[in-house]
């Protein structure tokens, strides 16, 4: 009976702060919808018993991906009413995207429970004893080892890509370099003198 | 105390579970609230002793109620809310700083078997959960609607994504070698290193891990010598300046409750936890949680000791320590550390 109530609960939420992400005037305040959308989407991740990706989910969207997020549009000056200009020009083409989604969306489901032919391409479902770490890091690092692996390479390979393509060598910076500067001792700054009176100071 | 719900009083399960997972809520979350304000005394008087000062001792003996005194002080004073002020947002944030620094002790273990939540993913879900607390600041920041909390409100961002990265590798060097994310088998883990000593910290390949999780507890809670978010030679005082009343006060609590459990992550991980410090067996009479809580408080004093004696580093120094030097060597170490094990305990290169 909980199950069900807590299901609907975070199903209702999500639901509605992703309606809540698009509506909400402030961008700030989209990004925070979205932040709950997140949470709950964890949620509903630990009710199906894959706590594993809830964690992940919480660390990496919520934790990393959101704060960059919201980082970015605090420092933004946006207008907002100027972004929604365009929105019945767009409407059309969002309209198609949402509905290809959809059909995705139906596909999958409906492959998932027609045809025989999953089970033999599926990996065996991890029983219900093993802790679903266990059981994704079985999976992940020998049946995929090198999908992943090649997940991995095309991640590194984007970042730096990313930095090449932002990175500008710019002249005439002067960098520190620490270790001299931890090397530098009082002599080789201070020096004491004995000034006689009535002379300037040698520099 | 489930089980005693349902069988002395003949509750069904769910009222029996639910009601003792509230009265456990309530056995962590006010003694931590007592223990929050005699932490802040001890903080004080440290301080005050090591700058030859007196610290406060005028209310109550020793000047024990100060804490008190000053909780019934603010929480009297008058909430004020800047016009500019985005209301809502202004008020939320210090109430997140506040739970999160409550919701991460759910799964500490405080003995064996003595913990709210056993989960098998507990050091995860304190990542997640101290990975949250970033909000309460950068949100103080951005609706405060004013110049100086605002900049604390970017350089807390950065300064906690950028330690937060570290920790997380120091954590995996930790759960490689307990093979758990569970903290109760982590603590467990750590019985009997050279047959009479209990502790991560004293295992040569995750000692270093100790000293760097240590600093990065210190700047991921921003305590001295990282506290620029509050930096109040440069920022008034952060992102609380526009903060007054009980909303200022959910801001220290939670801060010092950060604090705390930061100080109970490094006895759990790399001191042995609830275990006494030697693998003997008169030590064991001892209950556990009276080691747990002897290890929180002498990590307190080391913190107390840092931020009486260490000047505030510079903000380009905070994010070189971090990005260049804490970064590398604990991602080296997550190397180490499984090729290690790898080639010892899981029959090496086959």
């Amino acid at each position: 009976m909980i199950h069900v109530f807590a299901f609907y609960l975070f199903a209702c939420v999500v639901i509605a702060s992703g309606a809540m992400t698009i509506f909400a005037r402030n961008p700030v305040h989209s990004v925070l919808w979205l932040i709950l959308a997140f949470f709950n989407a964890a949620g509903l991740m630990v009710l199906l018993g894959a706590e594993f990706i809830a964690m992940l989910l919480v660390i990496v969207y919520v934790g990393a991906v959101a704060v960059l997020f919201l980082f970015v549009v605090m420092m933004l000056d946006i207008d907002f009413a100027e972004l929604r200009a365009g929105f019945v020009a767009y409407l059309p083409f969002g309209a198609i995207m949402a509905i290809i989604l959809l059909m995705e969306i139906i596909l999958g489901v409906g492959i998932w429970q027609a045809g025989p032919i999953q089970f033999a391409q599926r990996a065996a479902p991890a029983a219900a004893d093993v802790p679903n770490i266990q059981a994704i890091g079985a999976l992940l690092y020998t049946r995929y080892i090198f999908l992943f692996e090649a997940a991995g390479i095309v991640l590194l390979v984007a970042m730096i890509g990313a930095i090449v393509l932002t990175h500008r060598a710019r002249g005439g910076v002067r960098g520190q370099n620490i270790a001299k500067q931890n090397q530098r001792r009082p002599q080789d700054a201070v020096r004491n003198i004995n000034q006689p009176v009535g002379q300037g100071v040698e520099l | 105390m489930t089980a005693f719900f349902q069988s002395t009083l003949g509750a069904p399960y769910a009222l029996a579970w639910f009601l003792s997972t509230i009265i456990g809520i309530l056995v962590i979350a006010l003694p931590l609230m007592l223990a929050v304000a005699m932490i802040i005394y001890a903080d004080r008087k440290i301080w005050a002793a090591m700058a030859l000062r007196r610290g406060p001792n005028v209310v109550g003996p020793f000047g024990l109620l100060q804490s008190f005194a000053d909780g019934a002080k603010v929480f009297l004073q008058e909430t004020i809310i800047p016009t500019a002020a985005n209301r809502v947002l202004f008020l939320i944030a210090p109430i997140i700083t506040f739970t999160v620094a409550l919701m991460a002790w759910a799964v500490v273990p405080f003995d064996v078997g003595v913990v709210l939540a056993n989960i098998n993913v507990g050091l995860l879900y304190i990542l997640a959960i101290s990975s949250l607390g970033v909000y309460g600041v950068v949100l103080a920041g951005w609706a405060s609607n004013s110049k100086y909390p605002f900049y604390s409100a970017i350089r807390a961002s950065a300064q906690m994504i950028s330690y937060e990265v570290s920790i997380g590798f120091i954590l995996i060097s930790v759960v490689l070698w307990a093979g758990s994310f569970n903290l109760t088998t982590i603590v467990e883990s750590q019985k009997g290193y050279y047959g009479f000593i209990n502790g991560n910290g004293f295992n040569p390949l995750l000692f270093p891990m100790a000293i760097m999780f240590l600093i990065s507890a210190l700047a991921e809670t921003a305590r001295a010598p990282f506290d620029l978010t509050e930096a109040e030679s440069e920022l008034v005082a952060g992102y609380q300046t526009e903060y007054s009343s009980m909303a200022f006060a959910l801001y220290w609590l939670g801060e010092y409750a950060n604090v705390i459990l930061m100080c109970a992550l490094n006895a759990i991980l790399f001191w042995g936890g609830y275990l006494p410090p030697f693998d003997w067996a008169p030590l064991y009479y001892v209950p556990g949680i009276i080691w747990l809580f002897a290890k929180i408080l002498f990590f307190f004093f080391v913190f107390s000791w840092v931020k009486a004696t260490v000047p505030r580093y510079r903000y380009d120094q905070l994010m070189r320590l971090g990005w260049k030097i804490f970064l590398p060597v604990s991602l080296f170490w997550v190397f180490l550390v499984s090729g290690f094990l790898m080639l010892t305990r899981y029959g090496g290169a086959q």
